[in-house]
């Protein structure tokens, strides 16, 4: 596909990653996305903002991530060398915390009190929480009230945190819906709130902020791979829910057509059972959700159809519209893991590594594994092992069947 | 003419302001529509809005959220809409339907099915609640080519600058949002209605019909003091939530509380 040979450049000026993306708002959001799209354009390139930012990530954050070579894990397998990019090792846990540092800025820079956010697994949650609590934001956190029931412990750490965790009772009371309260928080207190997306889905400029925020994590892990490979992986793996983490990993290799790359969405009890969230792997029909188009799950009649996912953060039924594109193109492959593959690579991670994952990230450690026994040894992966494990524990004790 | 630019002409002739109530189809039952459509009619409605219930109706509150919940429960869907209108038409020709919802129901259809089976049905206009004008390059060629008429939002943030991009874009009325937030919300301040459509009529003879906030009577006529009409959804809505254990005896609840709107109007 030619017209969009250099993916680097885009969304265009009206946000649309060729047919996907864009602005699908109720025009009572129309103004604050332009102000926000003004605000991010005059301080996107301007290096004091820039300087703070990357202040904030080295000093608040703890960057540069790692990059961890899994000798053990890789000999066991008997194929690829896979190293892990250590977003797990972050501040509050996750890749996330990237972009809230960033959005928070913009928040600052705009003047406005009050934050909000929607949270999945909560990781988003909490990072907005946190960078809320150190920059002396109000915070408001829209959350699906069975993602509170699954994530009982990230809750409480908003809590914490000084944030009030508002649960979503509507819909299907998951992601989604919680995306659906916070906008509709938005629209109505839209003078003082700032909101913080928290993935590379939503109107436009958001696909692109979030992206852009997150793009440390590839940015890092180009340089880790000269130095510490030698040169470039011969594949990235990601998981994709909305897209962040991916999107933060593939963005700076995406000219660097060596690299393959494989995005991950939660297969749940399998593509196949209909009980997934998995848009992209399903081919699911184009549609228009939280203002942008994209992969979408729906029914026939266009009602957003239910997703399944042993991992809240995942569980959502659209995808951020760039990697829609890049699906298109060809540019990224997008496959899934079942629930029971995605337990069985926590497991093995953490008894042979030592290194707990989310459920998110242990997606793409599944298919990494199944990946790296059909490689040679001298080939790398780099596995994007987006977030920590523990706020899952419960998750996994339940399915063991242990009680506390 | 439309039937919409037709009414408003008629009304600007009799000096009298736009009633247009809102009702979702399907709520609670499909069968109960129609019916509803014309309760509507004889308790003086200009142009009846029907909404399309969507799974994830993001700009309206929770009075019309539960109302797409109930319709979807019957798995309420555009095909059996357009059967609905389809049904009024044969005792109604003259009162203007507008569709009301969001796009992910027709982008589904597809937008040439939608444009031809909303034209046959009978349907006069159409409001995309999150398709704004700069998002519409597709489908407003698509309508016009079938008369539907596209309506568009205006809402209190809206820059002037826009608002002349959505009057250029805009046909049969503007919807003019009176508050911001979702349906169903708060009060309104009507001084600041007022100085805000005195704004739109510099750029725009589309009749100004406001929304949002219109409950009873006394709303209605403050607000049909400075518009061209008044939009009433939510007051409605909540009718047929409280009556859907009978949902035969709403017609006349739907009728007391859009009657006393008509003759505040009036009065």
């Amino acid at each position: 596909m030619t017209q969009f040979s250099d993916l680097t450049r885009l969304p265009d000026a009206r946000g649309h990653f060729g047919p996907y993306g864009g602005r699908f708002v109720s025009e009572t959001l129309s103004f604050a996305l332009e102000e926000l799209e003004k605000t991010y354009q005059s301080l996107r390139d301007d290096p004091d903002f820039q300087a703070e930012f990357d202040d904030d990530l080295a000093h608040y954050v703890g960057r540069p991530s790692p990059l961890y070579h899994a000798k053990r894990w890789s000999r066991q397998l008997g194929g690829a060398q896979i190293w892990l990019k250590r977003e797990d090792l972050n501040h509050t846990g996750a890749h996330k915390v990237n972009n809230t540092i960033g959005q928070a800025l913009l928040a600052k820079k705009s003047g406005k009190p009050r934050v909000i956010a929607e949270t999945g697994a909560g990781q988003h949650g909490v990072a907005t929480a946190t960078v809320a609590a150190r920059l002396g934001l109000k915070c408001d956190v829209y959350m699906g009230a069975e993602d509170v029931e699954r994530q009982k412990l990230n809750v409480y750490r908003m809590h914490l945190l000084g944030a009030r965790v508002i649960p979503v009772e509507s819909g299907t009371r998951t992601l989604k819906d919680a995306m659906n309260e916070a906008l509709r928080d938005w629209v109505t207190n839209v003078d003082d709130t700032f909101y913080i997306i928290g993935t590379v889905a939503g109107p436009h400029p958001y696909p692109m902020l979030v992206r852009d925020f997150n793009a440390v994590v590839g940015r890092e892990a180009r340089v880790q791979s000269l130095e510490q490979i030698g040169r470039l992986p011969d594949v990235l793996i990601a998981c994709v829910g909305g897209g962040s983490n991916a999107m933060g990993l593939f963005y700076p290799f995406v000219e660097d057509d060596e690299v393959a790359m494989i995005g991950v969405e939660a297969g749940g009890d399998g593509v196949e059972t209909g009980r997934h969230a998995a848009p992209l792997t399903a081919n699911a029909p184009r549609g228009v959700l939280h203002g942008n188009r994209t992969y979408l799950m729906s029914d026939e009649g266009g009602q957003i159809a239910d997703t399944h996912s042993v991992s809240a953060g995942l569980d959502y039924p659209g995808v951020g519209p760039e990697h829609a594109l890049w699906k298109d193109v060809g540019r990224v492959r997008y496959v899934a893991a079942n629930d029971s593959e995605v337990l069985e690579a926590f497991r093995e991670l953490t008894h042979v590594e030592g290194i707990m994952p989310a459920l998110e990230s242990a997606h793409a450690l599944a298919h990494a594994k199944m990946l790296a026994s059909t490689l040679r040894p001298d080939q790398h992966i780099v596995v994007n092992l987006s977030g920590r494990g523990d706020k899952d524990i419960m998750t996994v004790a339940k399915i063991d069947g242990v009680e506390f | 003419m439309n039937r919409i630019d037709q009414r408003f002409a008629a009304l600007r002739e009799q000096g009298r302001t736009a009633l247009i109530p809102y009702i979702t189809a399907g709520d609670p039952a499909p069968s109960h529509t129609v019916g509803y459509m014309h309760a509507l009619v004889e308790a003086g409605a200009d142009i009846v809005e029907l909404g399309v219930p969507f799974s994830d109706p993001l700009a309206d509150g929770p009075v019309i959220q539960k109302a797409c919940e109930r319709a979807l429960k019957h798995d309420t869907r555009l095909t059996h809409i357009f059967d609905m209108v389809r049904e009024f038409r044969r005792r109604d020709s003259e009162t203007p339907v507008v569709l009301m919802g969001y796009l992910n129901p027709i982008e589904r259809l597809g937008y040439r099915q939608f444009s031809e089976q909303a034209q046959a049905a009978g349907v006069d206009g159409v409001l995309v609640v999150d398709m704004p004008p700069e998002e519409a390059d597709e489908l407003a060629p698509l309508f016009k080519e079938h008369r539907l008429q596209s309506i568009f939002l205006v809402a209190p943030t809206t820059s002037e600058a826009r608002a002349a991009t959505i009057c250029a874009h805009g046909e049969g009325y503007l919807y003019y949002v009176s508050l911001k937030g979702v349906t169903g919300a708060a009060t309104l301040d009507v001084e600041a209605v007022d100085r805000q459509l005195d704004v739109l009529r510099k750029s725009t003879d589309l009749p100004l019909c406001v929304g949002f906030g219109i409950r009873d009577g006394a709303s209605a006529a403050a607000v049909g003091r400075v518009a061209d009409g008044v939009i009433v959804g939510s007051a409605l809505v909540s009718r047929i939530a409280e009556g859907a254990e009978r949902p035969e005896a709403v017609a006349d609840s739907l009728k007391a509380v859009l009657g006393e709107m008509r003759q505040a109007l009036d009065a």
